[in-house]
């Protein structure tokens, strides 16, 4: 008799050996499937790496046909963004100069401004901008995320009258384009002294925002069984305690995935941000479209101000990457 | 732990009714089972008694008090699910602990451990204490549900098929622990079950449902020796119990459609009636008065299920251990006349 130990893998197949680890076929497939990957997300990220040199680059480069690969990086397109400059003539550009010739202590934003003949008086309002955003953004997330948690909870679990057509009548406001309502908006808002404020803008984007997470939050909700609360509920907890408790640990994928989808909405959000502020309540959106140098378009700080608005989105993405995965593949499985 | 009083409940879903008219009492620390098929309202009337539905009519009591109008954390009942009943972010002991954390309870700290530990001895779960509940295979998970359930002193234990997910050898492992269980701490329990065999052996007391009705209620006995219905005589015993279609004829019995002919025991029968008999007593005699032949055998081991054929009609036999029988050979078989069961066209049993 032979043994299983002279005819079998050498090795105990456990499940942690996949049919890709040892099937050289597979492994090639595997490999050539991750290079057509690498290759699309390069791709994608072409104008976001143009974006990125872009920032970086001096005015010279910036126009330069065709566009430079290799230039001298510098920090010029952030200087434009972030500081607020005055023009020197004549004399006093001279002093400047001599000045920090002469071994005068500046900054290096200093040092960029003078090369340009210009000083720096104090920080540019992008600071403000990119802070309205993030309080705006956050603010609307928060609120919508919440009022859409609970509600969707109520959708899953309750019998409420007229289910249906209430959650048709909540997704129904996502039918027409946002634009359609802009002016009556517009109005309301002056009228209504909302106009320029954050309060108005987080409720905007709250109200926009709220069809779309009592969707997703409902679904997510409605995959998990409800003998867990109803457990819970004969434990001896009340329902609200028996939601935290229960309910929302199992929900936290969907809250992560609901979460960055709308902050990312309410982050970029333009038109609204454009027409319904002008100065108090200024996002970074419009404020960086509307970036403009003395004598031409400022690309390297434009450039440089997307860059910057881009990073807390990043960051969130990046924070909830293990949630978002799960969260936009839940559902597809049928268990 | 309390006695549990069912009065006239109804319940209601649209379209259909659930549960008609059930009445029933359980006595305090008493095992009763609720017996019946899927859709019989079993679960229904569980989950009416813990709080998790609303009942359209009727009373509930709890030593003779009505709870209809408390919550159901304000009720103290353990209920213990099918499935789905561990919650999955939480591991084993702080699944265990949490009832006892319910702030309706306020158990100190120290307190709840000793009675994580306790239970966990008593279930044999004390190495799993630590694991997340995603890790356990099925039986560990019912035995922490049940700890669940008994780490607190509720009012009564509300069991929905907690054995039915389980693998037979596993089942039959546990039901002797829940019964173990049961009895050593007097609990009341109302256990739901569509499995006549846990209903027969651990229950106190059975009530048999059927379309949201109670059919009978009684001791396993009750239920097994005299049921009230067809219904109940068939869903009880395995396998199940002959019915054969018969007509009286003077003082003579003849099962339709084969020469089998009894002595009638009584004047009272009907025309035509239905003749119940439990394979158990039907059994192959050389000395019997009827004939037959073998028209399949299923060895079981312990028993040997026979099918007899006689004429048109296949009487099903019991008998202990194997048999020297062939499929095919014909055979004599005796009947016990005191056992014999007898239903009116209707289904309803005729009390001789």
């Amino acid at each position: 008799m032979t043994s299983f130990a002279e005819t079998g893998p050498r090795t105990a197949v456990t499940e942690g050996i996949r049919v890709d680890k040892v099937n050289p076929r597979a492994r090639l497939l595997k490999n050539i499937r991750a290079v057509v990957v690498i290759i699309l997300a390069l791709v994608g990220l072409i104008p976001v790496f143009a974006m990125g040199i872009t920032a970086f680059k001096s005015r010279a480069d910036v126009v330069a046909v065709p566009p430079k690969l290799l230039f001298e990086p510098t920090l010029e397109g952030f200087v434009f963004l972030l500081t607020d400059r005055s023009q020197l003539r004549g004399t006093t550009l001279a002093e400047a100069q001599e000045n920090a010739e002469g071994g005068e202590p500046i900054g290096i934003f200093d040092r960029i401004a003078l090369q340009n003949g210009q000083r720096i008086n104090g920080p540019s309002d992008f600071i403000l901008r990119l802070r309205n955003s993030l309080i705006i953004a956050g603010g609307s997330t928060l609120l919508s995320v919440t009022l859409g948690l609970f509600a969707a909870y109520a959708f899953s679990r309750f019998e409420i009258p007229g289910k249906d057509d209430l959650l048709f009548f909540i997704l129904s406001t996502r039918m027409l384009p946002a634009v359609v309502v802009a002016v009556p908006l517009f109005l309301m808002y002056r009228q209504l002294g909302l106009h320029d404020t954050h309060f108005g803008m987080i409720l905007l984007y709250t109200v926009f925002n709220l069809s779309l997470t009592v969707w997703l939050l409902k679904g997510f909700i409605d995959e998990i069984p409800r003998e867990y609360e109803e457990a819970a509920l004969v434990d001896g907890y009340t329902r609200l305690q028996a939601f935290f408790k229960i309910v929302l640990p199992q929900a936290a994928t969907g809250v992560a995935a609901t979460t960055v989808f709308s902050f990312i909405f309410a982050w970029n959000e333009y038109a609204f941000a454009l027409m319904l502020t002008s100065n108090n309540a200024r996002t970074a959106p419009p404020a960086i479209a509307t970036m403009l140098g003395r004598g031409g378009i400022e690309w390297s700080a434009i450039a440089a101000g997307t860059l910057a608005f881009l990073i807390p989105v990043i960051f969130i993405t990046f924070a909830l990457r293990k949630h978002l995965l799960r969260g936009v593949t839940f559902g597809a499985v049928r268990q | 732990m309390s006695n549990v009083t069912l009065q006239h409940v109804t319940k209601r879903f649209p379209g259909v009714v659930a549960l008609q008219d059930v009445s029933f009492a359980i006595d305090d620390g008493e095992f009763f089972v609720l017996l019946g098929p899927t859709g019989a309202g079993k679960t229904t009337t569980l989950r009416i008694i813990a709080g998790l539905e609303r009942h359209d009519g009727g009373t509930i009591l709890f030593d003779d008090e009505p709870v209809d109008d408390y919550a159901p954390a304000d009720r103290d009942v353990a209920f213990v699910f099918q499935q789905y009943s561990l919650y999955p972010t939480m591991s084993v002991f702080d699944n265990l602990a949490f009832p006892l954390r319910s702030p309706l309870r306020r158990v100190p700290v120290e307190q709840i451990r000793t009675r994580v530990r306790d239970t966990a001895d008593k279930l044999r779960i004390t190495h799993l204490l630590d694991r997340k509940t995603a890790h356990l295979s099925g039986g560990e998970m019912q035995r922490v549900s049940i700890g669940r359930a008994i780490i607190r002193d509720p009012r009564v234990f509300l069991m929905d098929e907690p054995l039915s997910n389980l693998d037979a050898k596993l089942r039959e492992a546990l039901r002797v622990e829940l019964q173990h269980l049961q009895k050593t701490q007097a609990s009341t329990t109302l256990f739901v079950t569509h499995d006549q065999i846990e209903a027969l052996t651990m229950a106190d007391r059975i009530a048999v449902l059927d379309e949201g009705c109670v059919v009978q209620m009684g001791t396993p006995d009750d239920i097994y020796d005299r049921p009230t219905t067809t219904f109940v005589a068939r869903l009880v015993g395995t396998p199940r119990i002959n019915l054969l279609d018969t007509a009286r004829e003077n003082g003579v019995l003849t099962v339709k459609g084969s020469s089998m002919e009894l002595r009638a025991l009584s004047q009272e029968l009907p025309a035509s009636f239905l003749l119940g008999i439990r394979p158990e007593d039907v059994t192959p005699d050389s000395e019997g008065e009827f004939a037959g032949r073998v028209a399949l055998i299923e060895p079981l081991g312990v028993e040997t299920i026979l099918h007899v054929e006689i004429g048109d009609q296949t009487l099903l036999s019991l008998v202990p251990g194997m048999t020297p029988l062939r499929t095919g050979e014909n055979v004599r078989f005796s009947i016990v006349p005191d056992r014999l069961h007898y239903f009116d066209n209707d289904g309803h049993r005729i009390q001789l």
